[in-house]
């Protein structure tokens, strides 16, 4: 078995590729009727006539989504120990049934909790854009993952 | 919100929005979608993770407080549309921040969520907008804040 990565893996700068992940408008509706139930969200034709201007996905999917490929990316790769925040998200654009939505995250910081030597902290920025390289969102926070004993 | 004008939004109100329950098929059935980390999809898993216990992704938390905050403001509209009150249009969101998991939700654990009135600003951009500012908070059933972040929204000023 592999080994899984942990802190020294997490160098600053160091960047993963996130997606491709196609958005299909069953996928929209199916999160929209379970956490989101407002029409532009659920119907093609509330959403063309709404401010957003189509069906568009729930920014608490497409965040959601967003932290899926950070799974499938490394994470679930990773001795990761959970994370408790998340600094900011940004919904910069609607994302649209079809939108296939690819990125990066970046490492942007990373230390030893002075509390628990044996707990990493990485602070990271994400973003995603669509087929036509318009970015729709982005996020940064951090997540926890294990220190090694040298 | 509430189907509140943005002239009729005061800050410090404070708004209980309602209750979800955390049931396992629920915390499983959507970490597998959006959060396969092992300590999210099984008890065995849970129990040597970082919680000590099964734990719903942060994002399920997060889109809890969502579901209740939709199923609020729709009763709330549907009330003063009855009561004959003319209703302003839902703004979108540009973002949120300070998300928080402080403790985690665990299985069968009912989550009560709040929402409440931080600032409120005009937007230079948008004249028939302003945009409204919240803290918003989660508690479990011993009462303990399990979940917190800002909030922003678009809201409509008086015709």
């Amino acid at each position: 078995m592999q080994r899984k990565l942990t802190y020294i893996d997490f160098q600053v700068g160091r960047t993963f590729v996130l997606g491709p992940h196609t958005l299909t408008a069953e996928d929209i509706v199916a999160f929209a009727r379970a956490f989101d139930p407002q029409d532009f969200h659920l119907d093609e034709a509330a959403g063309k006539s709404s401010v957003l201007g189509g069906l568009a996905a729930s920014g608490w999917h497409t965040s959601a989504l967003l932290w899926r490929m950070i799974c499938d990316a490394f994470l679930l790769e990773t001795a990761s120990l959970g994370s408790n925040g998340i600094d900011e998200v940004k919904w910069l654009k609607p994302v649209f049934a079809g939108d296939v939505l690819a990125g990066t995250l970046e490492i942007v910081g990373a230390r030893i909790s002075s509390r628990k030597p044996d707990v990493g902290i990485v602070n990271f920025r994400a973003g995603l854009s669509d087929q036509q390289g318009t970015e729709k969102i982005s996020m940064s926070g951090h997540f926890f993952v294990k220190v090694l004993a040298p | 919100m509430m189907g509140l004008f943005f002239e009729e939004i005061d800050v410090g109100m404070k708004f209980s929005i309602g209750q979800l329950l955390f049931t396992r098929k629920a915390i499983v059935d959507f970490a597998r979608q959006f959060d396969p980390q092992k300590f999210h999809l099984a008890d065995e898993d849970g129990e040597l993770g970082p919680f000590g216990a099964l734990s719903a992704s942060g994002w399920h938390t997060a889109a809890g407080w969502m579901r209740c905050h939709v199923a609020n403001n729709h009763q709330a509209r549907e009330l003063l549309l009855a009561a004959g009150k003319t209703l302003p249009d839902v703004g979108p969101s540009p973002g949120i921040k300070n998300l928080r998991w402080l403790a985690p939700v665990l299985v069968d654990d009912t989550i009560s969520y709040t929402s409440t009135v931080t600032q409120k600003r005009d937007l230079a951009s948008r004249p028939t907008w302003g945009i409204v500012y919240g803290h918003n908070e989660g508690f479990n059933q011993h009462g303990k804040l399990v979940f917190s972040f800002d909030s922003a929204e678009l809201t409509a000023k008086r015709p």
